[in-house]
């Protein structure tokens, strides 16, 4: 029975839209599914210990790459996306391959990324006749906004539906990655890499292919959102807050279950909801504090993340299967 | 010709003098790493503060200016000591992304803090300085000044660090941590007194800060990146290190800003570092990683 | 003076100590011997609050060192030199005396013990600004002794102070034990080096796989059997 449950859930979440029909919970719906599958793309190198500061920077690139290049070279996004993702890749090349080769990792790496999404939100500010700087920049819209060409939907169904679709993929790819030779060796690599290398381990280009991997996820998912929003500012999608709200989300919803981002967006997403609904008109910012000392009670009182102790509290009432032999703890 | 000249060399000053505020940022985020072990990712959002304390202190309340500073000083390194006790001695023991993970929380709740409290509109102290005027160059009395106290109080840390017995046991800390016990230190006090000299630090510079920009909840997404980009540039907790760092990024920052907007500055400054990472990776080396 | 009684320690679920006692009275010098891996420098970090025993006493002049912070047993009169000198590498000779003496009690003393320190070593003396990393293993060994010094302490606790050197170097240490011995200091060593050790101390204990096998004066020890089977296991 427990085998066939998946397929069902997944099957429950493909109707949905169908049953119900609702747009303001099916955008909530979207939201999440799109900030799930960009959580999960940092997750693929997140649990590896290679903790990225600056995947706000990819979602960037991947946002403004695809919106500028349909804006200003009517380039469709069908080409726009796969550029903008290589445009990520390449950045990412660009900034970890000399982290990697000169084994700057843990504080540091962090540093570097976090500096990477900031510089990123100035490069985005300061071609602000480009990119319309802080006040955002919106792709044109064609044939009314609902166009298989321009990937632009006026449905929420059909949203909802390529959300989920490119939620599934992420997934998939997260448990490709899991059951690959790519995990043993980044795992060894995060352990120690000296011993790593001297077993054969290409340390660099292992890293680095994951770094590649993550950043066109990322890039991905700022392009989808963009094309969903209809509107790209600097700090909904790059920036530092936004890169610290992933890693946030990943270790809230657990960051060695492959479903972990997902709980992680689902719960900080419906957290945000709640407080700007709550809160409202009546005072900006506190939304925000809220969610930043709630944020710092759960990394101090539950470092293992909510899937992670959940998954705990089952395997030590036999539940849930024990951990994979060398998952590190969190 | 000679106009262009001048117009670099104003911008060849100017980055000096911004160095030396740079340089004492980095000065206090180098300490807190080398002897905690642990980056305070929110330390430029405690620099906010301690701008906006100056702001309210002097602009709106007409403290001395004296005052506001000492108090702007004393309330970060408060802050500094409440953040260490708070946030990251519990987290000590734990992974290293926890700790990350903890200080950006505490960057979001105070940006948000901020907010709340004082708006987001743009704060000017309303100090209005004189401005020098050498050899066709100008150059703001406010950058001088800022970069003589910069100077002054690296050197006042530099002697407590070397003439006191807590600085003594401030620098051996960050040397072999395990047998500080056997000296009869107590390695928690002198956490507790780093975090308020780091405090302290990050007081001072708002201070200087302020004198030269506006100051706005997010103003620390501002210089946040650059002082890291500094700090790990010269070494992780090597102070000399971060000192020549930081000149040379204010170089690069001004001369950047001489030719193009402001951000490209700090555009050149990153592509500066990636290249440095291939040229230097020494610089780059970590005493700990 | 020093007084350990049953006592247990480990690192996790590793136990490294079991059912150690030993004493170390007034005016003796005492040696633990023992081979490799036998526990000697677990006994010496339990000594000096480095880590917990999980069970026994551990007194000095009757004071509970179990209920004291790790960082007031220095306070106590106990002074650790531990493995491999642990100097601070890049701080120099006279700022790593200084921390030596960084107890409050010894603080308005610091100018007769570096002299005391100093005429000890005089060599330190020379180097006295040179950064301690770059000094030879000796030299090391002889600062790291000179720091615990600075404590003004009643008991020294010496963890193997000839690993890593040459053994002519070695003469020298142990020269400089006795030297210190004369002067009137307690001292506890744990040791590797049998004939070295043994021609410094009173007493002395035989450490092996984490319980006392044999103790006595150090001439007889010397010549026992257990020694012998403890160290080549025949």
């Amino acid at each position: 029975m427990s085998r066939y449950l998946p397929w069902l859930a997944g099957l429950a979440l493909v109707l949905l839209p169908f049953v119900y029909r609702a747009p303001y919970p099916l955008h909530i719906l979207i939201i999440i599914l799109i900030w799930s599958f960009a959580y999960t793309s940092w997750s693929v190198m997140g649990r590896f210990g290679l903790v990225s500061l600056g995947h706000g920077g990819f979602m960037g690139v991947g946002a403004y790459t695809t919106a500028l290049l349909w804006n200003f070279k009517a380039v469709s996004p069908w080409l726009g996306i796969p550029l903008a993702m290589a445009a990520a890749g390449l950045l990412a090349v660009v900034v970890a391959y000399p982290c990697f080769r000169f084994r700057i990792t843990g504080h540091y790496f962090a540093l570097v990324t976090l500096a990477l999404s900031g510089i990123v939100l100035q490069v985005i500010t300061a071609t602000r006749d480009y990119t319309g700087g802080s006040l955002g920049y919106t792709p044109e819209r064609y044939r009314g906004g609902s166009s298989l060409y321009a990937v632009q939907f006026g449905s929420k169904t059909t949203w909802y539906l390529v959300a989920l679709a490119v939620w599934a993929v992420g997934l998939y790819v997260w448990h490709r990655v899991d059951r690959s030779m790519m995990r043993y060796a980044l795992e060894a690599i995060s352990e120690d890499e000296d011993a790593a290398a001297a077993a054969g381990v290409h340390v660099t280009a292992e890293k680095l292919k994951i770094t590649v991997l993550s950043a066109m996820m990322t890039a991905l998912a700022g392009a989808l959102y963009c094309q969903y929003q209809m509107f790209v500012s600097p700090d909904t999608v790059s920036g530092i807050a936004i890169s610290l709200q992933m890693v946030f989300a990943v270790v809230v919803g657990g960051i060695y279950v492959s479903l972990g981002p997902t709980v992680g967006a689902v719960i900080t997403i419906l957290l945000a909801e709640v407080l700007r609904i709550s809160f409202g008109t009546r005072a900006v910012g506190w939304d925000n504090l809220v969610y930043g000392v709630l944020l710092v009670l759960f990394i101090v009182f539950l470092p293992k993340g909510i899937l992670g102790s959940v998954l705990d509290l089952g395997r030590s009432r036999g539940l849930a299967p024990p951990p994979r032999v060398g998952a590190p703890a969190a | 010709m000679a106009i262009f000249d001048v117009f670099l060399l104003e911008a060849v000053i100017n980055g000096v003098l911004l160095g030396g505020v740079l340089a004492l940022l980095s000065l206090g985020l180098n300490l807190i790493f080398g002897v905690i072990d642990v980056v305070w990712i929110c330390y430029a959002e405690l620099v906010m503060f301690g701008m906006y304390g100056m702001y309210f202190l002097y602009t709106v309340y007409h403290w001395p200016i004296l005052l506001a500073a000492a108090a702007s000083i004393a309330g970060v390194a408060v802050m500094g000591v409440l953040l260490h006790l708070l946030v990251i001695a519990p987290l000590l023991g734990s992974a290293p992304i926890n700790q990350l993970l903890a200080t950006g929380g505490v960057l979001f709740f105070l940006q948000s803090v901020a907010t709340v409290l004082f708006g987001v509109e743009f704060r000017n102290l309303g100090l209005r300085l004189p401005v020098l005027k050498a050899a066709g160059m100008f150059v703001s009395y406010s950058r001088l000044l800022a970069f003589a106290v910069a100077l002054v109080g690296m050197v006042a840390v530099y002697l407590f660090l070397q003439r006191t017995y807590v600085g003594a046991a401030i620098r051996a800390i960050a040397q072999d941590r395990q047998i500080m016990t056997l000296m009869g230190v107590d390695t928690r006090r002198i956490y507790v007194v780093t975090s308020a000299l780091g405090g302290a630090l990050a007081g001072l510079a708002s201070c200087l800060l302020v004198l030269l920009y506006d100051v706005h909840p997010f103003v620390g997404l501002t210089f946040g990146p650059i002082t890291f980009l500094i700090c790990v540039l010269g070494g992780l907790g090597n102070f000399g290190g971060g000192f020549v760092a930081a000149f040379v990024f204010a170089e690069i920052i001004s001369l950047g800003g001489l030719y193009l907007d402001l951000e490209w500055g700090y555009v050149f400054a990153f592509a500066f570092f990636i290249v440095m990472m291939f040229v230097r990776p020494e610089g780059l080396m970590a005493r700990r990683s | 003076m020093l007084e350990l009684r049953s006592v247990h320690a480990g690192y996790g679920s590793f136990q490294a100590l079991f059912d150690v006692s030993l004493e170390v009275r007034q005016g003796e010098a005492v040696g633990v011997i023992g081979p490799n891996g036998a526990g000697k420098t677990t006994l010496m970090r339990v000594i000096s609050g480095l880590i917990r025993p999980t069970g026994g006493s551990i007194t000095m002049e009757s004071t509970d060192l179990i209920a004291t912070p790790a960082h007031r047993i220095v306070g106590l009169g106990i002074a650790h030199v531990p493995e491999s000198r642990r100097l601070f590498p890049r701080m120099s000779v006279e700022d790593n005396l200084k921390m030596g003496g960084f107890m409050g009690s010894a603080r308005p003393k610091y100018h007769d013990r570096l002299d005391f320190v100093f005429d000890l070593f005089p060599r330190l003396r020379e180097r006295r600004r040179q950064l301690a990393g770059t000094m030879s293993g000796g030299e090391q060994q002889m600062c790291a002794i000179g720091r615990a010094l600075m404590s003004d302490p009643k008991l020294l606790l010496l963890d193997e102070p000839s690993a890593g050197l040459a053994p002519v170097i070695v003469e020298q240490v142990f020269d400089l034990v006795q030297r210190i011995r004369a002067g009137g200091l307690n001292v506890l060593i744990v040791e590797q080096n049998v004939q070295q050790v043994l021609r410094v101390v009173d007493r002395a204990y035989l450490l092996k796989a984490g319980s006392i096998r044999a103790a006595g004066p150090a001439a007889t020890l010397l010549e026992s059997a257990s020694l012998r089977e403890a160290y080549l296991g025949v």
